[in-house]
């Protein structure tokens, strides 16, 4: 399947055969994760990327891997009231509360829209109980143009005192089991940094039918206004990203990859082409990208760039050959 | 929205309106408030600037301009795009009328700029350091009752005066323009970080003003539909108004 999808994209680029990178030719950056191929390992991420729209007039969407869109409940959503963001050094906290337009209006507003992108579009689903995520995915299943899910089990849940699914490998194997159950496509499930055990999580994923994770979401944080002494969030708290993340997150990709054998989407922090390698290296079949793309619309585009330097400048013919070659000791 | 350094702190571009333009050329004018616009100000001429924009919707210039009154009210640095925006108004045959506001006089820098315009300009302080001592609001409103009503009120300013100023108008029945200020992530819409409560025919939503503003008509702006910044707390971190004529 791997040959296949290289050979595809090779024809896409109007390369022959085998590219010798030495000799000028460009790497091959497709890669596999199984259920779905990307021309390359860079996903906008979700919540960062809009509907895909507001990037239209800044990047050409067709050099993304990937776009994950933002997170859709089933019925539109309010958000929580402002101040929502707070910039704190190398990151940013964000409480938006998941603000969108629900399956609805991005099947009939949004989705035709995007109608002739080749670039595989996915849907991050939310849910305030376990029913409402399978209503929404259940909604998307008659909707043309998406590629996979990505399960947010990091939404609040109502019926267990406001704690997402994500804290609790129990709660993350049953939900992940429904959506896996109700869902006609391949599922993500988005895990959360914020829990002792990464791997048990994930693990609880993985048993319950998971095609792969991503990680990490934000890390829980609040900052403080000392003129004030209010929270700088109207939420108080709200969730940390940006490259002062980068290493947890890493940290934390790594060891989940070391857990499971379902291919593993690493995120957090990343802001260059190097940033991004880093992950791969330490296992990671693609990345996401996510607080870059506020501070520079083109960000995910120039990771590409910045990947494909990378392996020309070290002779590397593929970059699904870096995946998972971290040396240690 | 300006990137102030290519360094990972800090993170995000700054919101700043477009003050002035000459040609090829655009003017930016800011407050020192923060980490964000120190580094800007600390811009030396031949470096080069990141520069997203003009982004949203700012004022727009009424379709009947010539020979009718216009008023500009500008509270500190709220000032920034009404220059911009006077100035387009003049060169379509508009009168504008700037008030500007501060809290004492080292608050108005643009003083002597505005008054090489010769356009009638109005002056308040709240420590009666210069101009009238008191609010622009108190001010506007004085005019108001004696002068011949303005074709539309445009504001830039803090929020307690723009909702003043909303009220005003709306008292007099006189169309108002207001550019609102938010945290901003982006500016391009993807955040949805900067939201102000809006009504737009019907309900209240909270709207990306990044995008739909940051200019609304003063009634479609909800001041006490949730908690904003309270008026006593510091500007946003860079804090610059965002107000880009057009």
């Amino acid at each position: 399947m791997r040959t296949a999808a290289r050979e595809s994209e090779r024809k896409r680029r109007g390369l022959k055969d085998e590219g010798r990178v030495r000799g000028g030719r460009l790497p091959d950056l497709a890669v596999d994760l199984g259920f779905l191929k990307l021309r390359n390992p860079v996903i906008a991420a979700s919540g960062t990327f809009g509907y895909g729209l507001e990037f239209k007039p800044f990047v050409d969407l067709e050099k993304l891997g990937g776009i994950i869109v933002k997170g859709l409940y089933f019925n539109p959503r309010p958000g929580n009231p402002p101040p929502r963001l707070a910039e704190s050094p190398s990151g940013l906290i964000n409480s938006i509360g998941l603000q969108g337009i629900g399956v609805r209006a991005f099947c009939e507003k949004v989705l035709p829209r995007l109608e002739g992108l080749q670039t595989p579009i996915l849907v991050n689903v939310c849910g305030e109980t376990d029913e409402e995520y399978a209503a929404v995915i259940d909604f998307l299943n008659t909707a043309q143009r998406i590629a996979a899910y990505e399960l947010n089990i990091s939404c609040p849940n109502v019926r267990k005192g406001g704690q997402c699914p994500a804290l609790s490998p129990d709660h993350t194997f049953s939900l992940v089991k429904l959506a896996k159950e109700t869902s006609r496509r391949p599922l993500i499930v988005k895990l959360s940094p914020n829990v002792t055990d990464i791997a048990s999580v994930a693990r609880a994923a993985e048993e319950a039918g998971a095609d792969a994770l991503s990680l990490i979401n934000t890390l829980l944080a609040m900052a403080v206004d000392v003129e004030t002494r209010r929270p700088r969030l109207a939420n108080i708290f709200g969730g940390l990203s940006g490259p002062a993340i980068k290493p947890i997150a890493l940290r934390m990709v790594y060891q989940t990859a070391s857990s499971v054998k379902i291919p593993v989407i690493g995120m957090g922090g990343i802001m260059t082409g190097r940033d991004a390698l880093e992950f791969l290296i330490i296992g990671a079949r693609a990345v996401e990208v996510g607080t870059a793309n506020f501070v520079n619309p083109g960000a995910a585009v120039e990771i590409v760039g910045g990947i494909q330097a990378y392996c020309r400048e070290k002779g590397i013919s593929r970059v699904a050959d870096i995946i998972g070659t971290l040396t240690t000791g | 929205m300006v990137r102030v350094s290519g360094q990972p702190y800090p993170l995000l571009r700054r919101p700043l309106s477009i003050h002035d333009r000459d040609g090829d050329s655009l003017e930016i004018f800011f407050a020192r408030t923060g980490l964000g616009t120190g580094i800007l100000a600390e811009k030396r001429k031949g470096e080069t600037l990141d520069i997203l924009g003009p982004m949203g919707k700012g004022f727009t210039l009424p379709k009947a301009v010539k020979g009718k009154a216009f008023w500009l009210a500008g509270g500190g640095r709220g000032i920034a795009p009404l220059y911009f925006l006077a100035q387009e108004l003049q060169a379509k045959g508009g009168r504008p009328r700037i008030f500007y506001g501060g809290r004492s006089e080292p608050d108005l820098p643009l003083l002597r700029r505005l008054a090489s315009r010769k356009w009638e300009i109005f002056i308040s302080t709240d420590d009666g350091s210069a101009g009238f001592p008191g609010l622009v609001t108190v001010l506007l409103e004085k005019e108001l009752a004696r002068s011949v009503r303005p074709a539309v009120i445009f504001a830039c300013g803090p929020d307690p005066m723009l909702k003043r100023v909303g009220e005003i108008a709306a008292e007099h029945e006189i169309p108002a323009r207001l550019s609102l200020e938010s945290i901003m992530g982006c500016g391009i819409g993807a955040c949805w970080g900067c939201v102000r409560r809006i009504r737009r025919d019907g309900a209240p939503d909270w709207v990306k003003i990044c995008e739909e503003g940051p200019v609304f008509s003063g009634n479609e702006i909800i001041w006490d539909g949730g908690k904003t910044p309270s008026p006593s707390s510091p500007p946003a971190r860079g804090g610059e108004k965002m107000g880009p004529t057009r």
